[in-house]
């Protein structure tokens, strides 16, 4: 490491001259179009991109080794801040695999709510992806129609849970809250003006000369590539891989509700492009079949597991027992068995899994996230060399990488 | 008396167990119930040694012998459909038996099955790289490396990867507390001033709660802002904002001709 003179500037973003006419480009850690803290150092010959190391590590927080010194509940607000783009389903997937954990039965109508905010924030997460890839692409409309409709799923949330971006809108055994009065009619409302909206955004996008010209045949990643790499949602399956875990391990009520699982073997950037779009309206297909269901389910939201979870408050402030429970809960935490689990669910960036080891303690003894972005960064190792440099940002912005969750 | 401290795991412990409690066993069910899992149990024990093998939570466990690591991965991703390895660690049981148990999750999409691999080694033992079975593993065990000082032989690129290349010691031990080492307290001021400075710009305020309202270098107080780092005034700072004397371009402003929306438009 070069010593810093304070007074004598150096450059270590740039190597001008090698023997080889190679350059050593830094791109990052501070560019517009690194979705965060990402530094690429490329190797460059000419324009083409003949090496390339990422270097990750700028936005870590150790998320595992804070976990290992908080009580169960304590960590849920934590990981609102992995995939803070659409945090509810990293508030979902520890959830779920705490519950795994305990063997606990969430309530049906939690699980329709559940159900509700994981596909409202994948279109959240969707819309933000595409804003900011057509950005960085140069198309500046979609980036503002985008993040308009965002808007008003991100009100939607808001509504439920008080927060837009940090949910933790989901607890270990159900829900906080009820939906609110009115909320349904804004879901309906959304629904209802979104595939007219997804509409607008490909017929800018679609048949435009310069999209398809930037993202046609850019980072071209084989079935073979994106098995190796342990590549995951989106990523996968715009690969030719039908892998959802929604449809291969339901959980919640998946199994329950139909969709399709939208799969494209162009492997290129411009199908995962269009794969983004259609999960999209597959989502709203899923939304609009939960709405009928949350009406006839009965009002429990969180499951009753008195060992683990506290009871409802009118419980709490009415009877002695409860309030005794509740306190030791929330004091010392529940105590889960002896055990470890990996739970796998479907994020909107691919498979979040939570692999939980417990020992009897109201503290995890090991906790270890699989966030899918920081394997989808690992890939850009292969998958930039032979690239010229515009397409790397092209490249990055369509991996859909969230810094939140790749340092952790 | 002083009180016991356990050097060897300095994470957070309850601080209160009731004696007579013990906590119950996930249960771990026969291998031979699944038959897949059965399958797979026999295909991998026909060529190397399986210590233990069950299935928790719906997904199998086999232990094997550290130096075969490479070869059942081959197995697994050959013969038995195990397309991905999804995710790889390590835990510490320093503390308990001087080992590191390292796992790794595997997943077949085409069998619609999740196992995971595990075994033992010593504090010091180096583990092969599964990378060229498995490209994916290439920054886990990067990270690894970084989180516990696992050495990994073969690998292409060992260097940190999430922490900076000159740290000191390795975060996820349970011997590293939660607040760092003093290195970790130190880190900054140690490269970018030097070790002498520490005294002189002192420890960091690491209380994320406290506020001095007389600071005006890292607070500014609402209603009465100042310049930064400008002595801190009790007169209230004028918020409507318009030019004296300037171009009446906007309007002065004021809360009670404004309009505040029902809902979005």
């Amino acid at each position: 490491m070069q010593k810093v003179n304070r007074l004598r500037p150096f450059y270590e973003n740039l190597v001008f001259e090698r023997e080889d006419n190679r350059m050593i480009v830094n791109f990052g850690p501070q560019h517009p179009s690194a979705h965060g803290q990402l530094r690429l150092i490329l190797e460059l010959d000419g324009e083409l991109v003949t090496k390339a190391i990422p270097d990750i590590g700028y936005l870590h927080r150790g998320l595992e080794k804070m976990a290992e010194n908080m009580i169960y509940n304590e960590f849920i607000t934590a990981t609102d801040r992995m995939d803070y783009i659409a945090s509810t389903s990293n508030n979902y997937g520890f959830a779920l695999a705490v519950e795994k954990l305990l063997d606990i039965e969430v309530p049906r109508r939690a699980k329709v709510i559940r159900m509700m905010l994981l596909e409202l924030s994948r279109i959240t997460s969707h819309l933000f992806w595409l804003a900011t890839h057509a950005l960085d692409v140069g198309a500046m409309t979609v980036f503002l129609y985008a993040f308009r409709e965002r808007e008003y799923a991100m009100d939607l949330f808001e509504e439920y849970c008080g927060a837009r971006l940090t949910h933790s809108a989901i607890r270990i055994g159900g829900v906080p809250l009820d939906l609110p009065k009115g909320w349904l009619e804004g879901l309906e409302k959304f629904i209802e003006n979104m595939p007219q909206n997804i509409a607008d955004y490909e017929g800018l996008l679609d048949q435009n000369r310069i999209w398809k010209m930037r993202l046609e045949e850019v980072g071209i990643i084989t079935p073979q590539m994106a098995q190796d790499w342990g590549c995951s949602g989106p990523m996968l399956r715009g690969s030719g891989v039908a892998w959802d875990i929604r449809k291969e391990e339901p959980y919640e009520l998946y199994d329950e509700v139909e969709f399709d699982v939208p799969v494209t073997d162009e492997c290129d950037s411009y199908g995962r492009y269009k794969l983004h779009m259609q999960e999209m309206r597959e989502s709203l297909k899923i939304l609009k079949q939960l709405i009928p269901m949350y009406k006839d389910t009965p009002p429990e939201i969180m499951a009753h597991a008195p060992k683990y979870i506290s009871a409802p408050k009118e419980q709490i402030m009415t009877q002695n027992y409860s309030l005794m429970q509740h306190f030791v809960l929330v004091t010392q935490g529940m105590r889960p068995p002896i055990g470890e689990v990996y739970v796998a669910t479907e994020s909107p960036k691919g498979e979040l899994g939570f692999y939980i080891n417990s020992q009897g303690d109201p503290y995890p003894y090991r906790l270890k996230l699989r966030a899918p972005s920081f394997w989808h960064t690992s890939i850009l190792q292969e998958l930039l060399v032979g690239t010229y440099l515009a397409d790397v940002v092209t490249i990055i912005g369509n991996a859909n990488i969230v810094f939140g969750e790749i340092d952790r | 008396m002083r009180r016991y401290e356990d050097r060897k795991n300095v994470q957070a412990k309850a601080y209160y167990s009731d004696r007579f409690y013990k906590a119950p066993h996930i249960p771990r069910l026969d291998f031979k119930e699944d038959e897949v899992f059965a399958n797979d149990v026999e295909s991998i024990g026909s060529k190397f040694e399986i210590k233990k093998a069950y299935i928790e939570c719906e997904q199998l466990v086999v232990y094997i012998k550290p130096q075969d690591i490479v070869g059942v991965m081959r197995h697994l991703k050959e013969r038995l459909n195990y397309n991905f390895l999804s995710e790889l660690s390590a835990i510490d049981w320093l503390a308990k038996s001087g080992e590191f148990e390292i796992f790794y999750q595997m997943l077949s999409t085409k069998k619609r099955k999740r196992m995971r691999v595990k075994y033992f080694i010593k504090e010091k033992d180096a583990i092969p790289s599964v990378m060229e079975v498995y490209k994916s593993a290439d920054w886990a065990e990067r990270e690894m490396y970084d989180m516990f000082g696992i050495k990994i032989l073969n690998h292409h690129y060992m260097k940190r990867l999430l922490m900076p290349d000159d740290w000191h010691g390795y975060p996820l031990r349970k011997t590293y507390p939660l607040h760092g080492d003093e290195e970790a307290q130190w880190y900054e001021i140690d490269r970018i001033f030097g070790k002498e400075f520490r005294d002189v710009i002192g420890p960091e305020q690491r209380d994320s709660a406290k506020i001095v309202k007389t600071d005006t270098h890292n607070f500014s107080r609402i209603g009465h802002e100042v310049p930064f780092g400008a002595p801190y005034s009790e007169k209230p700072t004028q918020n409507d904002y318009q030019e004296e004397e300037g171009i009446p371009i906007v309007r002065k402003l004021s809360k009670k001709d404004s309009k505040i929306l029902k809902e979005r438009p």
